[in-house]
């Protein structure tokens, strides 16, 4: 059905609730941001997924290349000095 | 309680239209839409009919004339013109309808309350169809101005006073005329100018009159049920 329209991809983004980011949800087609607002809430938040949704056309976002994924991604792999497990967490620090 | 059961056979048979959809939509979002409105109304269909006595029984087991809903809910799916046209036209009706409900004190002030979130964005979601057919291209101008032309006449019906249902009708009346003509207006369609009622239309649905495709739609909604008495899922 969705591959005979021409209806342009969106891209979903849905916060589930407050103080929290906005999360990929996934994708839909839809003829324009206001018609994709409102096929998300429906196909997205129909169980009480999120408090706010995000919309943005598929064709407007940039990705990293597979083909770079070693000169992107590798040299990360061997610092792991960079994560924070270094320390010690008090007691009683929540959320974390 | 004649007022719950026809508000509730409203809501039911709209229902039941529109879940006709499934399956059918002209795509996957849409149809998931017209699903998650008919799950409302059914909703709504359900608290309304257990007021009366036993869900299933009044849904499945009664005959044609004993229905009290509108004309209007009843009337075949179409092309989706016409589907986009019967929410608009009803959404509206039931949205002021259930507006004023809620603020009242009767029965059905708190089911009313809860509804008149969930029929707003049935009438957002009407609204928004009917801008963008109307105004979209030749051929989906024409097709939304035949529905709406074809769908009036069952209009006028939707402002006949029900017995225990404590509204004004007279400033229903004039909401709705005021909302549906800014959105027609808008979609650069014509708001229609024929009767809303007439000689032709018996406009009778609250009496148990109705037009000849219900017949057929109560027949396949109450099929199963009347082949499998007490089937479950």
């Amino acid at each position: 059905m969705s591959s005979s329209t021409e209806w342009p991809l969106w891209e979903v983004f849905v916060r589930s609730r407050r103080g929290l980011s906005h999360t990929h949800a996934g994708s839909l087609h839809a003829p324009d941001a206001e018609m994709a607002l409102r096929n998300a809430r429906d196909l997205y938040t129909r169980r009480s997924e999120g408090v706010s949704i995000w919309v943005v056309p598929s064709a407007q976002v940039t990705a990293s290349s597979p083909d770079e994924k070693d000169s992107f991604f590798e040299p990360a792999g061997d610092k792991p000095y960079r994560h924070p497990t270094f320390y010690e967490i008090p007691e009683g620090v929540k959320h974390l | 309680m004649t007022a719950a059961l026809a508000l509730g056979d409203d809501a039911l048979v709209l229902s039941h239209r529109l879940g006709e959809w499934a399956g059918h939509a002209p795509v996957l979002e849409e149809e998931v839409a017209l699903a998650n409105i008919a799950l409302d109304l059914l909703g709504q269909a359900r608290v309304l009919l257990s007021l009366v006595g036993d869900e299933d029984e009044l849904a499945y087991l009664r005959e044609e004339r004993a229905f009290r809903n509108v004309q209007l809910v009843e009337q075949p799916n179409g092309d989706f013109a016409h589907t986009i046209a019967r929410q608009l036209y009803f959404s509206t009706y039931q949205r002021l309808l259930y507006e004023q409900l809620a603020a009242g004190e009767s029965a059905f002030a708190g089911l009313a309350a809860k509804a008149v979130k969930e029929v707003a964005y049935h009438q957002d979601h009407a609204e928004h169809w009917t801008l963008r057919l109307g105004d979209g291209t030749d051929e989906s101008h024409d097709r939304m101005q035949l529905a709406v032309d074809a769908l009036w006449r069952f209009t006028g019906e939707l402002f006949e006073p029900v017995e225990g249902v404590e509204v004004d009708w007279q400033s229903l009346r004039s909401g709705w005329l005021e909302s549906v003509s800014a959105v027609l207006e808008r979609a650069t369609l014509t708001l229609p100018t024929g009767p809303q009622a007439g000689a032709w239309t018996a406009g009778a649905g609250r009496q148990g009159i109705h037009t000849e495709p219900f017949g057929r739609m109560i027949a396949e909604m109450q099929h199963l049920h009347r082949s499998h008495p007490g089937a479950s899922w």
